[in-house]
């Protein structure tokens, strides 16, 4: 028997005004398991991740969340006059985690970035702060939406490389993208 | 559930406050301007002033509490924290509750500490009665702040929405001002500060939820 998945949706149907988004789809994250969402813009990627995190109710459909999950939105998060410092010890407080520190911090890449409020920050320095709030804790399920964009090579080497230790630890991955994925054996759903 | 969501977002609400500049100082500066302007253009006559006072001092703090309302919620919406913040692992109606009292924390407080030494700008007896006064502009402007947070999340999906927020909250507004203005001018014994208290305790039960709804619609 295959183990029970993480996260499990069946007969998904969304409608945006009168056209139908997608029907029917089903989704399943077995424990190591990636699914990769791909379609052309518009066509309901990030809706689909979004009624998979509980965020947005399904026309039709259920979804079934056995474990605790990460939200990376398309929109990183982050008040214009935060710092990465601030952002990520804020939600570290939120989620009763061990308050960042420098290493933590550098790990990303943002050492010399730490200090600086977001509106000074470039688009990827701001999506290496989002992305830094899945080390913060430790949860099965990570929900990213196009996490790799905006990245430079290294931080999208450290993204690949994080995404496939969570894997082998047993978590699980949804992923909006579009061109190539550098996600190693995920399934495609295609809207 | 844990309480470290809510905890975090009211402290973080309290610094917010803070890092916009002058933000929290606009309302205030609103109500002192409000009572110089308005005895100006009423005229000096002691007795008028004086029984226009009472009214006038509760609804330039409703006004003033709107001043800087509508962001209350907007910024979180457009800058993706407000999906962080429904998936905090905390109701969000406590989340919004938090928010709501760092706010008025910063831009409330203020208000009801101003406004006895502002009544004498309306020929008000000065004497250390009018210090009395401030539980009830502090119970009265929570309240305005509780029932304008609604307005604002309700609003927080629309740009430029202050003019709706106030338009939302104003009727919400209305029992406030009522019983505000009846405990200034009250003897001891009469009913009206406890009313003014209990329309604040019913704004504390009800809005958080109200705000919870309506910010998820906003999200979705």
């Amino acid at each position: 028997m295959p183990a029970q998945p993480l996260l499990a949706a069946d007969g998904l149907a969304m409608l945006r005004g009168e056209r139908t988004l997608f029907r029917n789809v089903t989704v399943r994250v077995p424990p190591g398991g990636a699914v990769r969402l791909t379609g052309a813009n518009g066509s309901g990627k990030t809706t689909l991740l979004r009624v998979l995190a509980g965020l947005t109710l399904p026309e039709a459909g259920s979804v079934t969340r056995l474990a605790a999950h990460h939200w990376i939105g398309h929109r990183d998060g982050l008040k214009s006059h935060e710092t990465p410092r601030e952002h990520l010890a804020l939600w570290a407080a939120a989620w009763g985690a061990r308050k960042p520190d420098d290493t933590f911090l550098a790990a990303w890449g943002l050492g010399a970035c730490a200090h600086l409020p977001a509106r000074d920050l470039s688009a990827g320095q701001r999506r290496r702060t989002a992305l830094a709030r899945l080390d913060l804790a430790e949860r099965p399920v990570w929900l990213l939406d196009e996490p790799f964009n905006a990245l430079d090579h290294d931080a999208e080497a450290r993204l690949t490389r994080r995404i496939a230790e969570h894997r082998s630890k047993g978590g699980g991955i949804v992923c909006a993208l579009h061109g190539q994925s550098p996600i190693a054996d995920d399934v495609e759903i295609r809207l | 559930m844990s309480a470290a969501p809510v905890i975090a977002a009211f402290r973080q609400a309290l610094g917010e406050g803070w890092a916009g500049g002058a933000g929290p100082l606009l309302p205030l500066a609103f109500l002192i301007g409000g009572s110089i302007l308005i005895p100006l253009g009423i005229g000096t006559e002691t007795q008028t002033l004086r029984a226009l006072g009472p009214g006038l001092i509760w609804s330039l703090i409703a006004l003033a509490s709107l001043v800087t309302l509508e962001r209350l919620f907007q910024a979180d919406l457009e800058d993706g924290a407000l999906d962080l913040w429904i998936q905090s692992g905390a109701p969000l109606a406590m989340i919004a509750a938090a928010k709501t009292l760092a706010h008025w924390l910063v831009s409330g407080v203020p208000l009801a500490l101003a406004a006895p030494a502002l009544r004498l700008m309306f020929q008000a007896e000065a004497s250390a009665e009018l210090l009395k006064e401030v539980p009830l502009y502090l119970m009265g402007s929570l309240g305005f702040f509780v029932w304008g947070g609604v307005g604002a999340a309700l609003a927080a999906g629309i740009r430029r929405s202050g003019l709706l927020t106030s338009l939302l909250v104003l009727p919400l507004y209305a029992p406030t001002a009522i019983f505000g203005a009846l405990a200034l001018t009250s003897r001891a014994g009469d009913a009206a500060p406890l009313f003014l208290g209990a329309n604040m305790l019913f704004a504390l039960a009800v809005a958080p939820f109200a705000m919870a709804a309506a910010l998820r619609l906003a999200a979705d």
